[in-house]
């Protein structure tokens, strides 16, 4: 049936044939009936990734086939949620070895995105931790493919956001925990170069991530809360947390019961959120110990969270630059607070080495910033866009909804490989969503 | 533990009923044809809920493999839930006698083959539920899909006189009509969000009416007002109506 769909940002919306599977072969009948398909699962990426003329729903395809509790190693298939996976491992002593900031993921999409997390300088993004995915490509074979077998497909699966087929299933390592709770430290910065230093200074923590004031200017530039943080040992918890030490998240409290008027968030409100939150620490130092679910996950708790943005949407703007740009990184975070384009959840972090044909992450520092959707937004991010060309970055596709393509295939310099890829498995059916055919990966 | 028997387990009705029996801690017998997806099913409801799920292949259609499947079970479950069911296609059918044959077949013939035989087993033995996925479309026959419909009239009907039967035999029959239900089965129909039901919702329904002991339950109760509305409706109008 067509129907109207959109991803997180609420923008763009477009009219979709959705059909659900929960079966392979199901999947190959419907190759049957149309040519070109994209497959698409909670809907958390923010722009126009996983929409398309014809959209495959994994969510009904969503079992756990695989999990042995002695050596962490777990098979899902593809619509099977980071909740649940959560649900079933903490208990058991088991973690998520990446994850983003909400558990309301697919593993299709975690797989699609190679999503990476607060451990992303020590322990990479998530296909560091497949072990294998089998895909349904276009020419109607299922493949098995992990680092040693079909090794190409598995690089171009990985981040290469559901163009190189269906994926069905994914096998994982978890990583082993005591508790689930974490050591958390909170370090206030009064600015961004005091803040690049503690990062440099506190690289050893697994966890570490900072939320940024852009709105702040002066000698407030780039004030900020860095959150560092470790799983929990026994001994670190007290009380009623020693008692239930692999207590699993529960569900969502508040609800945003519809879209907020677009002028609930404006500049004011939005600076005065920044300001109340950077001060809400008075110590410059705190530490505490606190539940893996408010660590990660602190938006989730708000379900619909995304129509304080009201109808028009917002769109989320993350990009990397290289560790030697700290100057871009500086002139993009100054034309934010001066067009006062503020975002009221800004958030900066230290990638590490990595160097995949199609994924995101690269080494050195990731900005994510959220923008209202507005009449003037589109131009101000070309100009972004283009500072962040001249130094060497990129942005990140789960995130994207309007970045022109001449800048896509410059800032992805193993593009054509990839196509390449894409197009040896898939001779007869193509995948291929809006975003695709804006950035010219697919015909 | 108790066990209980999910006729057309890979429905998403199944499914959802076989996740809710499984999480109660019942042992889950699924049956359908699609061994595979049956496969997957029980690895996924062994490994969230640590509940025994045994899998067999069953033949809605072939009426005489019935016997032999029942009693190839290795015990008698203490909840049998028919769910199979076939939707469609009203206008194909109208005149194509395979598409009608079909769909009165799967909703009413198989469902009364293999009951026949679960009821009488239940019957002997004084104890037991059956559970019937039935539809509102049988509670009036409608231009839009009477060849459902009226095969589920049929088996509503069915149920009536089997729990009429077997009252006495202390065997409890429970009649479903869950109204629109969002499945794969109704993924192509454009569909009222309010008076559509989710399937795991279909299945907690279920659950409380059989440790009640209900008899007929319409599972958002707005089907319940909605069908009698129908149900009063003179036949001079009501023939006139595009319904």
């Amino acid at each position: 049936m067509d129907r109207k769909i959109k991803n997180w940002g609420n923008y763009p919306e477009i009219i979709s044939n959705v059909k659900s599977f929960d079966t392979s072969g199901m999947v190959e009948e419907l190759f049957k009936e149309e040519k070109h398909w994209i497959a698409r699962g909670m809907g958390r990426c923010y722009g126009d990734a996983s929409l398309g003329e014809n959209v495959l729903s994994t969510l009904k395809y969503n079992k756990v086939t695989f999990f042995d509790t002695q050596s962490g190693i777990i098979e899902c298939q593809a619509g099977f949620t980071l909740d649940e996976v959560l649900q079933l491992a903490v208990p058991k002593g088991w973690f998520l070895p990446v994850t983003p900031g909400t558990k309301f993921v697919s593993l299709g999409g975690a797989v699609a995105s190679d999503i990476h997390g607060k451990n992303h300088h020590k322990e990479g993004s998530f296909s560091r931790h497949t072990l294998s995915i089998k895909v349904l490509c276009g020419d109607g074979k299922i493949y098995n493919c992990s680092k040693t077998e079909n090794a190409d497909l598995f690089e171009a699966t990985c981040g290469g956001m559901g163009l190189t087929g269906v994926i069905l299933s994914v096998r994982f390592q978890l990583r082993k925990i005591s508790t689930s709770y974490i050591t958390q430290k909170q370090i206030k910065a009064a600015n961004l170069d005091e803040l690049l230093i503690l990062f440099e200074k506190y690289k050893e923590y697994t966890y570490s991530v900072a939320w940024v004031d852009c709105l702040a200017r002066g000698k407030h530039f780039g004030r900020s809360i860095l959150m560092l943080g470790e799983h929990a040992e026994m001994n670190d918890l007290k009380g009623a947390k020693a008692k239930a030490p692999l207590k699993v998240h529960s569900e969502a409290g508040l609800n945003i019961p519809f879209n907020f008027p677009s002028f609930v968030l404006n500049k004011y409100s939005i600076k005065l959120f920044n300001f109340a939150y950077y001060h809400k620490n008075f110590k410059k130092v705190q530490e505490s110990t606190t539940h893996y679910d408010g660590f990660f996950y602190p938006l989730d708790n708000i379900k619909n969270w995304n129509r304080m943005y009201g109808k028009p949407g917002f769109l989320q703007y993350q990009f990397v630059l290289p560790l030697n740009q700290v100057e871009g990184m500086k002139l993009i975070m100054n034309k934010i607070a001066e067009k006062k384009q503020g975002s009221f959840l800004s958030v900066l972090k230290v990638f590490g080495p990595q160097n995949d044909l199609i994924s995101f992450p690269e080494e050195g520092y990731t900005l994510a910033l959220d923008f209202p959707m507005t009449g003037s937004l589109l131009k101000f991010l070309d100009e972004l866009d283009q500072i962040v060309q001249d130094c060497g970055g990129r942005i990140y596709l789960t995130k994207d909804a309007r970045m022109n393509k001449e800048f896509f295939h410059k800032s992805y310099p193993r593009l054509e490989e990839f196509i390449d890829i894409v197009n040896k498995y898939n001779p007869n059916t193509e995948f291929r969503s809006v975003q695709s055919e804006r950035l010219s990966i697919t015909r | 533990m108790k066990t209980v028997l999910l006729l057309g387990a890979t429905s998403d009705i199944g499914q959802a009923l076989a996740d809710k029996y499984a999480k109660e801690g019942y042992t889950v017998w699924l049956a359908g044809r699609n061994t595979n997806h049956m496969q997957d099913i029980a690895a996924d409801l062994k490994i969230r809920h640590e509940v025994a799920v045994e899998y067999y292949k069953f033949e809605a259609l072939d009426y005489v493999s019935h016997q032999k499947f029942y009693t190839d079970l290795p015990g008698i479950p203490d909840i049998t839930v028919c769910i199979f069911g076939y939707l469609g296609d009203q206008e194909k059918a109208e005149s194509a006698w395979d598409e009608c044959q079909n769909i009165l077949d799967t909703n009413y013939k198989a469902a009364v083959s293999i009951l026949n035989i679960v009821a009488s087993s239940y019957e002997e033995r004084s104890v037991g539920t059956i559970v019937g996925i039935s539809s509102v479309a049988g509670d009036r026959g409608r231009q839009s899909n009477y060849f459902y419909g009226s095969a589920k009239a049929g088996f509503t009907a069915y149920l009536a006189g089997l729990r009429n039967r077997l009252f006495k035999h202390n065997v409890h029959v429970l009649t479903v009509k869950p109204g629109f239900v969002d499945t794969k089965m109704t993924e192509h129909l454009e569909l009222p969000a309010p008076l559509t039901a989710q399937p795991s919702k279909v299945a907690g329904a279920i659950f409380k009416a059989v440790k009640k002991r209900k008899n007929t339950i319409y599972v958002l109760g707005i089907w319940w007002l909605i069908m009698t509305i129908i149900k009063s409706i003179p036949e001079p109008i009501f023939k006139r109506l595009k319904l």
